[in-house]
């Protein structure tokens, strides 16, 4: 427990002015460490969409794969990745947090196939559009909300999981929360999570207005 | 059946329809396509022999050794009880089903031989979902296909307006999405792209089996009116027997198993039903559908009893008499002027000084019987007068529409003047 003194207040705001440097690269990295397997793991997840969806019995044990996955203490996997020869590099962290977005995206992408009606299917072949135009212009467009959403979701879980990398060293804002922390000082702690919480929001938002930006069609259905 | 040789001239002179269609200038109003049909009119545009399907992992034909033709230019309803593969024979034309055996012809040419992409771009289809894409407006939906036969814009764009007209969807909507419309406005989009590009043939699914019955009704009507100027092939499932005999030119009504009970006009159905199965299935009432079938200008023309108000009193009475009617009718130069009751037929007076009730019981030669019928029964004189605008054309008796009932309505009558 880290008492709040006058010497130790929750934020000392000249902080901001002294370690800017550094509160600039840890968002940066933060930003880094999310959106780069974000990006990877829909890649990955796509892939593995477009498998499950090719061959319908690869579905259950892809979602066994990716729920295993998941379900890997996220403090546990860096702690192993940190012991083989990887080390303290930056694929011990972006590993993990990769493995982690392929449940919600490959989930979320699936569903998003599995959302388009039967009849606009039927009727896209009936109007002569051959496999792939039909997949490229109307089942993944169709599919956009909740590919949009899977992202927004992933993004939110990985901005949080990211500051635990902090642990090891490569957390971006977790970095300063673990110096806090460390330290029994307030300031970085707090600026950590508060950034990391204006970073999540951020994220999410930018995601939700891409998605509206996408599907102009999805917002207009009549009440 | 034409000679084998005269067939097969004919079958080799027609390209095949995704190149006629895919070769500029098609024709942008379907009434001006009529050169095509020119050539053989005796091969039916489709033309189903020993059409099969069995689905993997049954053991029954869900389709079972199908023959049928179908007419170029005319309406086949596919009618039957669920499980009798009516949407099956119907997804086989389009290949959207491949059938286990047997054979499919458009205009003479094997589906089997054209690949699927291509025979589809020259097939309209429109089903009960309609199924248009979430994704894209009304414009855009309508012109999925002229875009897949790489029309250039503008032609694409002139395409989408006139056809937004031909199916009465306002030229405003077009850039909304197909979630902003109504049901019965998303049927007519779907029916719209399906038109598109001209095809030859349409299939329809159960097309208005999702909206209300009142506009379901309008939609056939819009139907009817559409086949009156573009004269399209359609083959269209549906399981509503009255649709059926209101929109199609032939009924192919079918048994579980895709057995084929018969293929009549609709008034030869009802009249004759070839079977029990049919027999059930058209129903009880099967007379008071026919009566919503034919119209009155189907029936033998009947003067009744009516004379010219210049002629006596006696020859009035020898006319009712004749007809065992109370009351006699009027005419004069084609105009029907009024009944008179018997009792008011005193030999000795003038047919013209006699005061005359107006005939309140008035059909047009095009009102179904079924109205007529209608009309008859609370008429007091228990006779319909026909009026063709505003000219006397005959009279409809309650005996008149039995005598109708017993023959074929479909025959062409003469009517003489």
């Amino acid at each position: 427990m880290i008492l709040v003194t006058q010497r130790n207040p929750v934020l000392r705001w000249s902080y901001f002015g002294e370690q800017w440097d550094r509160i600039q690269a840890a968002i940066g990295e933060h930003l880094f460490l999310t959106l780069t397997p974000v990006a990877i793991g829909f890649i990955l997840s796509a892939v593995l969409a477009g498998i499950g969806l090719r061959y319908r019995w690869t579905v259950g044990p892809i979602t066994l794969f990716a729920a295993f996955l998941y379900t890997i203490p996220s403090v546990a996997f860096f702690g192993i990745l940190r012991t083989t020869p990887l080390g303290l590099s930056i694929y011990t962290v972006l590993i993990p947090l990769t493995a982690f977005t392929i449940l919600i995206l490959v989930t979320n992408i699936l569903d998003g196939f599995r959302a388009v009606p039967a009849p606009v299917r039927e009727a896209a072949d009936a109007m002569g559009l051959s496999p792939v135009r039909r997949l490229f212009t109307v089942e993944v467009p169709v599919a956009v909300p909740y590919m949009i959403n899977g992202l927004r979701i992933a993004t939110v879980t990985l901005v949080g999981l990211v500051a635990v990398a902090g642990i090891v060293g490569r957390g971006g804002l977790g970095n300063l929360i673990m110096e806090g922390i460390r330290r029994q000082f307030w300031t970085p702690l707090t600026i950590g999570a508060l950034l990391s919480i204006v970073l999540a929001i951020t994220l999410d938002l930018l995601f939700f207005l891409l998605g509206r930006w996408l599907t102009p069609w999805a917002r207009t259905a009549r009440s | 059946m034409l000679p084998v040789s005269g067939a097969g001239t004919g079958v080799a002179a027609r390209p095949p329809i995704p190149a006629c269609l895919s070769s500029p200038p098609v024709p942008l109003l379907p009434h001006e396509t009529g050169t095509v049909i020119d050539q053989d009119l005796k091969t039916p545009a489709i033309r189903l022999r020993g059409v099969r399907k069995r689905f993997p992992g049954t053991t029954e034909d869900a389709v079972a050794a199908l023959d049928l033709d179908v007419e170029r230019g005319s309406i086949v309803a596919l009618i039957g009880p669920s499980g009798c593969g009516k949407t099956t024979t119907l997804r086989m034309i389009n290949r959207l089903i491949e059938p286990t055996a047997g054979r499919i012809e458009i205009e003479g040419d094997d589906v089997s031989n054209q690949p699927p992409v291509e025979l589809r771009r020259g097939i309209g289809y429109v089903i009960q979902q309609v199924g248009l894409f979430p994704h894209r407006t009304i414009a855009a939906n309508i012109a999925t296909v002229p875009r897949s036969l790489g029309w250039d814009r503008s032609r694409v764009q002139e395409r989408v307006r006139e056809l937004a007209g031909v199916v009465g969807i306002d030229a405003q909507m077009l850039d909304r999405y197909p979630d902003e419309l109504s049901g019965g406005q998303q049927q007519r989009v779907g029916v719209a792209r399906a038109l598109a590009a001209d095809p030859p043939v349409l299939l329809m699914d159960e097309p208005f089996g999702a909206v209300d019955p009142i506009v379901r009704g309008r939609l056939q009507d819009e139907l009817l009116e559409l086949q009156n100027r573009l004269h399209k092939t359609i083959v269209l499932v549906t399981h509503d027997l009255d649709e059926a005999i209101k929109v199609a030119d032939q009924v192919a009504l079918l048994n579980v198993g895709g057995i084929l009970e018969q293929y009549a006009t609709p008034d030869e159905l009802l009249r004759a039903p070839a079977s029990e199965f049919v027999e059930r299935f058209v129903g009880e009432d099967r007379s008071m559908r026919r009566l919503a079938l034919a119209t009155v200008g189907d029936l033998p023309f009947e003067a009744g009893p009516v004379v010219d108000v210049d002629a006596d009193v006696t020859t009035g009475l020898a006319v009712i008499d004749d007809h065992r009617s109370d009351w006699l009718g009027l005419v004069e130069d084609e105009t029907f002027l009024g009944w008179v009751p018997r009792e008011q037929l005193v030999v000795g007076t003038e047919l013209r000084q006699i005061e005359r009730f107006l005939p309140a019981a008035q059909v047009a030669p095009s009102s179904t019987l079924r109205s007529a019928l209608e009309i008859i029964m609370t008429s007091r004189t228990s006779v319909a007068v026909v009026n063709d605008a505003g000219r006397f054309r005959g009279t409809v008796t309650l005996e008149r529409i039995r005598a109708g009932l017993a023959g074929d309505l479909d025959a062409p009558t003469e009517h003489a003047a």
